[in-house]
């Protein structure tokens, strides 16, 4: 075996993969390692920092908003910050974080894996990420200002001002050659190098759902790819394409747009559906009900999602036909979500439950995202979509979906594993005071937004009518409350890396799937030996009260 | 289900099915970038039908068969060039590389050729001459340099993989028992080689 060539430290043991010393020592070990665990833990610390810049400009936002006028910057700085922000928590942080972080360290570990099938595309990856951020980052300090077009990059405007538009677009495109690399890294690992005895039914449903995921990112990037690539050629070579002065379409823009976009919410969404199937049978100690359902429930996302895009230009005077469709297609995606939903609550009927922060992040998850779906359906609804769309609605909707549903499932996620990953537990109850502050700030923030909205209350507006200023208000100091459980939040988990609690335990919170057979902090080999996978991935034989078939008959 | 033993030799050994699906699924997604500027050319197309075919008139028919011959035969070589390799006759396996270089090269000058012509006629993006001409020329030359521009730097990545391939065979880490990065990099130019097939009548042939 290939752990002959391992150093053993002076206990004979193993070192961890922290420890690992191979060609490189210090910082460059880390930043030229191949090891999937370090490419995960160099993701979580770059877009953890991003998602600090991102949640700092939506800070911003939120109190330029507290008086109807100018509060503290002007139009133009308003509207880069926002852009700003969809650009940075949409594609550089959501976009990428729990495939990037959590899938690259335990998806070949939940395989019985050594490492992805790629590892050094693996690095790659994480590269393009870089560069494709810090292109951001110096867009909005350049002079000429940030992007100011909102993160949907509509023609002709993103043609025509005269900000740094280039960098962002660029920045774009780079990021979505990163995630659609990474997808065809996992699409391969998941193919090719699952432990022999790991079938497709015995994989644990994250695995399934990144599987599900990388498909959608592999298909759909290239025509977001694409069509943001033909934009900086017209910006820079004025070649006509989409400008309508040069006889251009911009609703062609718009429609190549959502192509991507709208398949790219599942991107987003899915991996955290993955991470919510995972903690849900372990602190309710039950088997996860209707595991196929689940399973296949990603793929059908993957396929229904791909075919709705246009429920975002209802108001662009499309032909009746192509709205009925697309509304009524609107609708049908909505099942496979809902049936998650459906199986994780019978998941939780008669387990013994243990409120850990995990699970609070967890059930968080599906009470924001069934607010956001739900919502999702009303502006499914054409007449209703006419009214509701541009307005304040859309925002609380995306912020429930993509917040409420992968921010939750992020925050679960780092509660879950992140003990495994750095070997120290953080301090249980200082996360769930940080929980309750976190999940009572954002709905103090966001549920506003739909009120706003159902008022008229435009988006993307820097003046408002002072009818709205009472949310407004209210929604500000949602945003503070919000801002103090993140740091609470990131500050307790961070304390722990240094000074918590050491754990060697290999199980640490009673989960059956492989990730939690290996040693804690894992090897750098992971598994000694191939594993043995005997069991399904959620068998809890012992604590196992009754299943739900078992119950009905 | 197989013995554990025969995995674990698969798992320590290179697994050429893993390298070929990478690529595929690569091929796949280029097909699909390439495929979003299809769907524009079919849009605009459909709205400027009469632009369209005043436009692809002024295209110079010879250029385009000549180069669509030079790459059709250039993917011959390259396949020729993996069967050299697998029967062992590695001298023949460099040559043939070497040759499908050489015609990217030359459809590269071709295409430069070309492309001045164009240039001197005026018909370049943002030219004054171009502009004057109804939106639909304008959309076909932007396509056409669009679509031809980024098909032309596919070409020219494909021709720098290749050469990287040579230097690899040259010091035998690509031989008769392991082709298989010539074999993916033989798929990367099939697939630069099978959208020109598409360009090719799009542009040049249907008026
Ligand atoms: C039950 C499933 C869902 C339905 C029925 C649904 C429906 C819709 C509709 C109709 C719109 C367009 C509204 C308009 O612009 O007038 C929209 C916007 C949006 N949705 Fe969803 N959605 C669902 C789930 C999701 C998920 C899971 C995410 C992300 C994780 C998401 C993210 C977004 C975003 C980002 C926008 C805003 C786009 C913008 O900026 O204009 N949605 N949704
Ligand atoms: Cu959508």
């Amino acid at each position: 075996m290939a752990s002959d060539s391992i150093a053993l430290d002076h206990n004979g043991h193993e070192p961890s993969y922290l420890e690992y010393e191979g060609k490189h020592k210090g910082l460059l070990g880390w930043i030229l390692s191949t090891d999937h665990k370090r490419i995960g833990i160099l993701y979580l610390i770059s877009i953890l920092s991003f998602f600090a810049v991102g949640v700092t400009l939506g800070f911003l936002i939120r109190l330029e908003l507290l008086t109807p006028q100018g509060t503290i910057v002007g139009p133009q700085a308003y509207n880069e910050f926002f852009t700003l922000h969809g650009v940075i928590m949409i594609f550089i942080v959501v976009i990428p974080v729990i495939p990037a972080v959590f899938g690259n360290f335990f998806l070949p570990i939940m395989l019985g894996a050594k490492d992805v099938a790629f590892p050094r595309l693996n690095l790659l990856t994480w590269y393009l990420y870089i560069i494709g951020g810090t292109l951001v980052l110096l867009s909005l300090i350049l002079p000429g200002g940030a992007a100011d077009t909102g993160w949907t990059f509509y023609v002709p405007y993103s043609v025509r001002t005269g900000t740094n538009m280039i960098f962002t677009l660029t920045a774009v495109f780079i990021l979505g050659f990163s995630s659609i690399l990474t997808g065809l890294n996992f699409l391969t690992t998941i193919h090719r190098i699952r432990a022999p005895q790991m079938g497709w039914f015995k994989m644990p449903l994250f695995a399934w759902s990144l599987y599900a995921t990388s498909w959608i990112q592999v298909i759909v990037t290239p025509i977001v790819g694409i069509t943001l690539l033909m934009v900086i050629v017209e910006r820079v070579f004025h070649v006509g394409i989409f400008d309508p002065s040069l006889g251009g379409d911009p609703l062609l823009f718009q429609h190549m747009f959502w192509m991507y976009s709208h398949p790219a919410v599942y991107i987003i969404i899915v991996p955290a559906m993955g991470v919510i199937s995972e903690v849900i049978p372990v602190f309710s100690h039950r088997t996860i009900f209707g595991y196929k359902f689940i399973a296949y429930s990603s793929l059908a996302i993957a396929l229904f999602g791909s075919l709705v895009w246009a429920h975002h230009m209802f108001a662009t005077g499309m032909s009746d036909t192509a709205e009925f469709v697309f509304s009524l297609l609107t609708f049908v995606v909505a099942i496979p979500s809902a049936i998650k939903v459906f199986n994780w609550t019978a998941t939780l009927y008669k387990g013994s439950i243990e409120l850990e922060a995990p699970l609070l992040y967890a059930l968080a998850f599906i009470f924001l995202f069934s607010i956001g779906g739900l919502t999702g359906i009303i502006q499914g609804a054409l007449n209703v979509d006419i009214y509701l769309t541009d307005t304040y609605f859309i925002v609380g909707h995306i912020h429930y979906v993509v917040f409420g549903g992968t921010g939750m499932g992020l925050f679960a996620a780092l509660h879950y594993w992140l003990p495994k990953m750095f070997g120290r537990m953080y301090n249980k109850k200082v996360a769930r005071v940080a929980f309750w502050f976190v999940f009572v700030g954002f709905n103090v923030l966001y549920f506003p937004f739909f009120i706003l909205g159902w008022m008229g209350m435009p988006r993307r507006s820097y003046h408002y009518l002072p009818q709205f200023q009472t949310y407004h208000v209210i929604s500000t100091v949602g945003s503070w409350i919000l801002v103090i459980g993140l740091v609470l939040m990131l500050g307790n988990l961070l304390r722990s890396l240094i000074n918590g609690k050491k754990i060697t335990e290999r199980n640490i919170w009673g989960g059956e799937t492989l990730e939690w057979t290996v040693e804690t902090p894992p090897t750098f080999e992971n598994f000694e030996n191939i594993p043995d996978v005997i069991n399904g991935p959620y068998e809890y034989k012992q604590n196992e009260p009754a299943t739900i078939e078992e119950e009905v008959k | 289900m197989s013995t554990q033993a025969v995995h674990v030799e698969a798992h320590e050994h290179r697994d050429d099915i893993r390298s070929r699906m990478g690529m595929w699924l690569f091929l796949f997604s280029e097909l699909l970038l390439f495929g979003g500027l299809f769907l524009m050319y079919s849009v605009y197309r459909f709205m400027h039908q009469h632009d369209f075919s005043i436009a692809s008139k002024e295209m110079n028919t010879f250029f385009g068969t000549m180069n669509t011959v030079i790459l059709l035969t250039s993917s011959l070589t390259m396949a020729l060039s993996i069967t050299a390799i697998k029967r062992g006759s590695r001298k023949l396996s460099i040559f043939f590389q070497l040759v499908t270089i050489l015609f990217g090269i030359t459809f590269m000058v071709n295409k430069f050729i070309e492309w001045s012509a164009e240039f001197r006629k005026g018909n370049f993006p943002g030219s004054a001459i171009l502009l004057n001409k109804p939106p639909g020329q304008i959309l076909y030359f932007g396509l056409y340099y669009s679509m031809v521009g980024l098909h032309g730097i596919h070409v020219l990545v494909g021709m720098g993989l290749i050469a990287f391939m040579t230097r690899l065979t040259i010091k035998g880490i690509i031989n008769k028992d392991d082709y298989v990065k010539l074999e993916t990099a033989g798929l990367y130019w099939h697939l630069v080689d099978i959208i020109w097939i598409f360009l090719f009548p799009l542009f040049y042939l249907i008026t």
